[in-house]
């Protein structure tokens, strides 16, 4: 009896952690608005940075490995929107994670009597970066007008489907990597993988070489990540995307949550 | 009365000290590099990928284009992107986010009490990195030579003046993200600032597209700010082809570059460092 009372506390008890962590973040941020200033500068210029590359491509050519201009603006939009959502809830939480691994503090997170990796996650948000959220829909909303297929109701289901698919698969893929810190103790430069990660994947994949298709799908599936919303709403989704989508998100929740439960049992903590 | 010590035998000590600082913190970060092997290997990777990533665009352009984008074959593409690689490797000098860092939690403290600039310290460690990572690249830069065939048109002089572009910008950047760091002693999210920066340094130095590409409008920018200088040149310089004149004209631009740099360094900090007080570290 008991045990059913436990296995029925805990699914809220963790929604309620979770509740709780996130409101905190926010008003911790809510503290900070200049910072929404400062982001909405970064993001503009990353945005001015990707339009210019898209005009100046479609200057050279009217069609990219059959991606025309406005379905490539659009691609820029859904990745700008899912490195938003990346940079306000996922790298803010692997940094201190790691950060915290290497300082022997991680204890604190692992004494808590709530699931290690749901406290991981949920206990530092940076909530301006959802200005990248904003521009990103701004993006999209200016290609859509002129995109071959239209926008309809069906894309735009898709989309939100397969965005939510792709945060899953971007979200696991972090943690996965992060769990190298339980080994190697030091990731000091795991600020620069985010960047260079997220530069890798701005174009939809379909344009590459097979190679770096299955690269960017697999190895690092980020460019999955972007590319599958990116061709929902320019209306190119095929049922093999979709199945690719759901066999690597499995796959990417399954390694990541293996790699820590196996890196908490190497993990022996440093000051503490 | 002790021995009367001539200036010129005071400066010769100095110099002799610094270059066995240099010579210590830049074989000390170079070890750091070795030792955490798994991280500077990920690292390479990624850096990598980020060049192969826009030279597989411009080339599929190049193609469908008749083979070429004013000028720039599929080849000439594939040398600009590998060096473009190389030289990202070595002059990446640093992150105003660890000026930030030592700021806040108080280790600044810790390197101001060391008997040398915290700005020498940081451009040997800086230097070291470079060093070993540049070394560690040359195995996937072989690989990448073998996939995309580059094209180079590199002449005696260039080679001459490939390291010393190099060098200078290593120097240069270096200096610039230790003034936006330095920054932090007035700012407490310099970082932030780091990354517009960066990001304006991502399309005027010809990270994103070579320069040449860019619209008249944007070549006009880049040449009145530093980052094309301190990153495209080198890389222009090495793969070919340009006249003496341009890269006489491209050193000289990278040298004042440097000097401005530099003296703008020397007065943020000295002025930042005022503001400076903190505990622990």
């Amino acid at each position: 009896m008991s045990s059913v009372r436990g296995e029925r506390g805990r699914i809220p008890h963790g929604i309620a952690v979770t509740a709780v962590h996130l409101r905190v973040n926010i008003l911790n941020e809510l503290q900070y608005r200049s910072n929404f200033f400062v982001q909405l500068l970064q993001t503009v210029l990353m945005t001015v940075n990707g339009v210019l590359i898209v005009a100046l491509v479609y200057s050279k050519v009217d069609d990219l490995n059959g991606w025309r201009r406005s379905e490539l603006l659009a691609a820029i939009g859904v990745f700008t929107i899912v490195g938003g959502i990346m940079r306000a809830f996922i790298q803010p939480a692997i940094t201190r994670m790691i950060e915290d691994v290497e300082e022997g503090t991680f204890d604190f997170v692992l004494t808590k009597p709530v699931d290690a990796q749901l406290l991981m996650s949920v206990r530092q948000i940076e909530i301006w970066q959802l200005a990248d959220v904003v521009v990103g829909i701004v993006i999209v909303a200016i290609a859509a007008p002129t995109l071959p297929a239209g926008l309809g109701i069906e894309e735009i289901l898709s989309f939100l489907a397969l965005l939510a698919a792709g945060a899953v698969i971007a979200y696991s893929m972090w943690v996965a990597i992060a769990c190298a810190v339980f080994w190697v103790v030091r990731m000091p430069y795991l600020d620069n993988f985010f960047f260079y990660i997220a530069r890798a994947a701005q174009f939809p994949i379909s344009i590459y070489p097979t190679w770096l298709r299955i690269g960017l799908s697999t190895i690092v599936p980020l460019g999955l990540a972007v590319s599958a919303p990116a061709q929902a709403i320019t209306s190119r989704l095929t049922w093999t995307t979709v199945a690719t989508v759901c066999a690597v998100m499995i796959a990417f929740v399954a390694l990541s949550r293996a790699l820590w439960k196996k890196g908490l049992r190497t993990y022996t903590g440093a000051s503490a | 009365m002790g021995e009367i010590v001539r200036p010129a035998r005071i400066v010769e000590g100095r110099l002799r000290s610094l270059a066995a600082v240099y010579g210590g913190v830049m074989r000390t970060s170079m070890i750091r590099t070795v030792q955490y092997r798994a991280n500077t290997l990920i690292e390479l990777a990624l850096m990598v990928a980020e060049p192969v990533v826009y030279l597989v665009v411009w080339q599929i352009v190049a193609r469908t284009n008749d083979g070429s984008v004013d000028g720039f074959t599929a080849g000439r593409f594939a040398a600009y992107f590998i060096a473009w690689s190389w030289v990202r490797t070595f002059v990446q000098g640093g992150s105003p986010g660890n000026w930030e860092r030592r700021v806040r939690d108080g280790s600044m403290a810790g390197f101001l009490m060391r008997p040398i600039h915290p700005v020498h310290q940081n451009l040997a460690l800086w230097v070291g990195f470079g060093i070993a990572r540049a070394t560690m690249w040359i195995p996937a830069g072989a690989v990448l030579v073998l996939i995309f065939r580059p094209e180079l048109h590199t002449g005696a002089l260039q080679l001459l003046v490939f390291p010393v572009a190099v060098a200078m910008a290593m120097l240069a950047r270096t200096f610039t993200q230790d003034t936006i760091g330095a920054g932090a002693f007035w700012f407490t999210r310099i970082s932030a600032i780091g990354s517009i920066v960066g990001l304006v340094e991502l399309l005027t130095s010809g990270r994103l597209v070579p320069l040449e590409l860019l619209p008249g409008w944007a070549q006009a920018v880049s040449w009145a700010l530093p980052f094309r200088w301190t990153f495209a040149f080198p890389i222009e310089a090495l793969i070919g082809p340009m006249s003496s004149g341009r890269l006489f004209t491209g050193l000289a631009m990278e040298a004042g570059w440097l000097v401005v740099m530099w003296m703008v360094l020397r007065v943020v900090w000295s002025r930042g460092i005022r503001h400076f007080s903190a505990v622990g570290g």
